[in-house]
């Protein structure tokens, strides 16, 4: 009844590993490994050859050097919420599993930074650090699950990030098993080192460069005052306009959320309902923060704006609890498409903000076209767009559909003279993409520099980068 | 555009012949709707324990689906492991974006394995004790009657008192014996009035459910719930032939002995005309709010479940609907911290009102543990089945009680049994108790002060 997994680890190389962590650390019953066949994307599944949980860093040093030393190929693993497929073992390699590396240190406050390790989720630093008046700014919707291993692979962003900058903004140094088994620091205590930015190369990078063991985040000051300001249009169109018009107002917000009636109808049979009525076409959320007389009047000042633009209904949260609702409403979009359909697939496709409202157009088009629903939530700030496309794996041929419908959303986004991906990452699912996205030179040299760190395409193979196979059909099709 | 790879790799085969095979599988929309984003794992006792995804709400669905599609065989330990360490605390429901079922589903699952009990592996057998209390004492309350005499016998005697019998139970369960309070002998389903008067103006017409382990083993809060509950205008019924709520049968997969007990529940507390059916359980009150869909496929049943759990209340909650009666008594300085019971927060979303029903008693400090809606480990009788993993989270929980506090206050009997193990174990003086006991005394003081002040 089993199903095979197609790489055999060697006998040797097994019996290292589980001499390092132990037996019961070590996934190995194919069986087992199925919870480990795919992360949070909805698509693409694969069975790891096994799973291999290390207790600490040491551990994990360890275990790299093994895979490393008998040339297995392995891919790090966080929460596995990433939503591009990126910790999906497509040629069965190990997985080596981060979660059980939770340590987080004392904040240096003088220096405002922090060492966490790579099993830490990215909402804990923020908790932990709450009462020196400090938080940790990147923000990904999954932050209360997904790990900041997970979030330096990818490079998360989040609603936030308009103002706060993404991942690689607040990473000031990383520890890391290179491929070869070698640990190594990049970047470090002093900003702007000298030399080339391992750093910023390896934040990113997918897994592809190595496993991380730890980081040293970038703490941010808590705002001293936050206003957050909810409105409602008739149309994903009037909220985009009135995006447009708040920041020629030349304000930036720290975060601008779009969602569509779609995306609002499945927020509202999730767990934190706001009450949004049927007449309700689209929803604007914003947060402006700073000193409380700035913001006051930021706050009214977008208030006004959204008055003149048509809205509905506008109003700045009451208290801390509307507040925190709002944002969790907004924050569980993704994972409440499940009220709505049996599977979906996100794209994470960046536009100029200005060409919002006419690609949105263009998205529902092409879910028309496709005969898909689609949901729209997007960084309205960013012009990052996530449009959800709902499909059935379970009906034939509507996996290929969805993937074909997302693949047609992105063509428009670069079209419009975005990018592929905002704040997802590559992974799998946007590898062929990325020759749409990059010339052959391009590509060629991000080639070179992925060779420099793993010159045997040990680290999680298959991810982020084309294959010839895709760069063949990209200038076909 | 360039298509992407194949979505489905040659290394993940077609599903196989197989799945559940006797009635109410866990439901097909219910694992559907699970979309893998993981927003469960962070509030998952067992996964913050264990890493494995195998053991997060995310990877329970996800065996389950794997089950039911046939690509893991219904007695393989792939399913039976993560199925059977579930603490069912429901935590997982109360952050799902998408309201996946997820206890209902491992409790179908379980009942599927229920089925296959000869067919286990014989450490994944529903004991023999267990089986005959499922059978022979649960669904007979007269029998509580028996344990209670027979328990309060044993703890009078020198068997208890010289420590004889603790000597041969297992390492775990040495400390639940050491640990049970003194037991009354009595039940409050036996003995309390039938009808208790409201004091002053009447405002609801209520029936207590007593419980099983509640009433034989924590007599006090039962009849501290009656007091204080007619303190609060409230005419309080005791049914005589009430039920035990069949949580532990349901989970550990009797699905029908639990639905046999739930229509004798349903049935008796309807007849009484009670507006409120209130618990003082957590666990007790969410197997009865869950009855509609226990009894889903029972079309003589299902509206008459929903009208009994559209009457189950806590005791906490009912009083400040109500409006709490103030105590009148002089104010005793108590420090206290509580611990939410699982089934009480997460299933009946009855967090604040017993902190309300704390503050509203004078001189008592309520000082808040971190984290106090993370299980205890108690689980029903997971703590008895379990023990590694209860005791690890009944570690963590004693590591998270405040300095300085005098009482633990938990409204499930589940939950005071493990907090004074745990406590016992520290060799910590904690007492242990209802909410509803330390206002219960708050109101006893005032007559107490009335006398004195006479004399």
């Amino acid at each position: 009844m089993a199903e095979p997994a197609t790489r055999q680890v060697p006998a040797q190389a097994m019996a290292e590993l589980v001499a390092i962590v132990g037996a019961d650390s070590v996934i190995r019953t194919p069986l087992r490994l199925l919870t480990y066949e795919s992360d949070a994307n909805g698509v693409f599944h694969s069975l790891p050859a096994a799973v291999v949980l290390p207790h600490d860093i040491d551990e994990t040093r360890r275990v790299v050097e093994v895979l490393a030393r008998h040339g297995v190929p392995f891919l790090p693993r966080g929460a596995g919420t990433g939503l591009a497929g990126g910790a999906v073992a497509l040629g069965n390699e190990v997985v080596v599993d981060t979660v059980r590396l939770t340590r987080l240190d004392a904040p240096d406050l003088d220096s405002a930074a922090i060492w966490a390790e790579v099993g830490v989720t990215n909402v804990s630093v923020s908790v932990a650090v709450a009462g020196d008046g400090m938080f940790y700014a990147p923000d990904p919707s999954s932050q209360a699950a997904s790990t900041i291993g997970g979030n330096v692979a990818n490079n998360s962003g989040g609603s936030h990030c308009l103002k706060y900058g993404v991942t690689t903004n607040h990473i000031l140094a990383v520890d890391a098993i290179l491929p070869d088994g070698t640990a190594l620091r990049m970047g470090g205590d002093a900003p702007d080192l000298p030399g080339y930015d391992l750093r910023g190369l390896f934040v990113g990078s997918e897994g592809t460069m190595g496993v991380a063991t730890r980081a040293l985040l970038r703490l941010t000051p808590t705002p001293a005052e936050v206003r957050t300001v909810l409105a409602t249009f008739d149309s994903v169109r009037a909220a985009s306009q009135t995006v447009s018009a708040v920041i020629a107002a030349g304000m930036l917000p720290a975060a601008m959320e779009v969602m569509d009636r779609m995306a609002i109808d499945g927020v509202e049979k999730g767990p934190y309902p706001v009450g949004f009525g049927p007449e309700v076409g689209a929803t604007l959320l914003f947060e402006v923060d700073g000193l409380p007389v700035s913001v006051e009047a930021k706050a009214q000042r977008i208030e006004a704006i959204c008055k003149q633009m048509g809205v509905q209904a506008v109003r700045i949260a009451q208290s801390a609890e509307e507040r925190a609702l709002w944002w969790a409403n907004r924050k569980t979009a993704f994972g409440a498409m499940g009220n709505l359909g049996r599977n979906f697939y996100v794209q994470d496709g960046v536009i100029p903000r200005t060409r919002l409202p006419d690609v949105i157009d263009r998205v529902g088009e092409i879910g028309a076209e496709f005969g898909l629903r689609i949901a729209n939530v997007f960084h309205a700030g960013d012009g990052n767009l996530h449009p959800l496309i709902l499909f059935d794996a379970k009906k034939p041929g509507d996996t290929e559909k969805a993937m074909a419908c997302g693949s047609a959303i992105l063509k428009v986004c670069v079209e419009a003279g975005g990018s592929i991906t905002g704040e997802h990452g590559v992974g799998v699912e946007k590898r062929a993409d990325m020759a749409v996205m990059f010339g052959e030179a391009d590509l060629a040299l991000q080639d070179s520099v992925r060779r420099v760190f793993d010159p045997r395409g040990i680290a999680n193979p298959g991810k982020v980068l084309p294959t010839p196979d895709d760069i063949r059909r990209a200038s076909a099709g | 555009m360039a298509t992407a790879p194949e979505p489905r790799s040659a290394a993940n085969p077609l599903p196989m012949a197989g799945g559940f095979r006797h009635p109410d599988p866990p439901s097909e929309a219910g694992y559907d709707s699970c979309v893998h984003c993981g927003f469960c794992l962070p509030v998952c006792p067992t996964y913050q324990v264990t890493g494995l995804e195998e053991h997060s709400p995310r990877g329970r669905v996800f065996v389950i689906k794997a089950a039911a599609e046939g690509r893991i065989p219904l007695l393989d330990e792939a399913l039976l492991e993560p199925v059977d360490m579930c603490l069912d605390c429901r935590a997982c429901e109360t952050v799902c974006p998408s309201h996946v079922p997820i206890g209902t589903l491992i409790e179908q699952a379980r009942g599927q394995l229920y089925h296959e009990q000869a067919a286990l592996p014989p450490g994944r057998r529903i004991g023999t004790m267990e089986r005959l209390a499922f059978r022979h004492l649960f669904p007979y309350p007269r029998r509580w009657d028996r344990v209670a005499r027979l328990a309060r016998w044993y703890q009078k005697s020198g068997l208890f008192r010289s420590g004889a019998l603790r000597g041969r139970l297992p390492a775990h369960l040495r400390d639940f014996e050491a640990a049970l309070p003194p037991v009354r002998g009595t039940t409050v389903r036996r003995t309390a009035p039938t009808v208790t008067p409201p004091q002053g103006a009447r405002k609801a017409r209520v029936a207590v459910f007593t419980g099983c382990v509640q009433d034989v083993v924590f007599t006090p809060v039962n009849e501290a719930t009656v007091r204080v509950l007619a303190r609060n205008g409230c005419e309080v019924m005791i049914l005589r032939d009430q039920n035990c709520c069949g949580a532990l049968n349901r989970d550990m997969g009797d699905r029908e002995g639990a639905r046999d007990m739930a229509r004798r529940n349903i049935d008796r507390f309807l007849a009484s005309g009670a507006e409120y059916i209130v618990t003082n359980a957590g666990g007790c009150g969410s197997a009865m709010v869950e009855y509609p869909t226990l009894l889903a496929g029972d079309p003589a049943y299902a509206d008459k479940a929903r009208a009994f759990a559209g009457r189950v209340v806590d005791v906490s909650r009912l009083l400040v609907r109500l409006g709490i009666e103030p105590p009148t008594a002089p104010p005793v300085p108590q420090r206290v911290t509580y611990h939410e019971s699982c089934h009480l927060a997460n299933v009946l979303a009855t967090r604040a009102e017993p902190r309300q029903v704390l503050r509203a008693i004078p001189g008592l400090d309520l000082v808040e543990m971190t984290n106090p809606a993370r299980c205890c480990g108690s689980a029903g009788i997971y703590n008895l089945e379990h023990p590694e993993m209860a005791g690890r989270l009944l570690e963590d929980k004693m590591d998270t009680l405040p300095d300085g506090v005098d009482v633990v206050a938990t409204g499930n009997p589940g939950c005071a049994l493990q907090l004074a193990v745990g406590a016992r174990q520290r060799g910590r003086t904690l007492r242990i108790a209802h909410p509803v006991e330390l206002l219960a005394e708050a109101y006893a003081r005032e007559t107490t002060e009335g006398v004195l002040s006479r004399g």
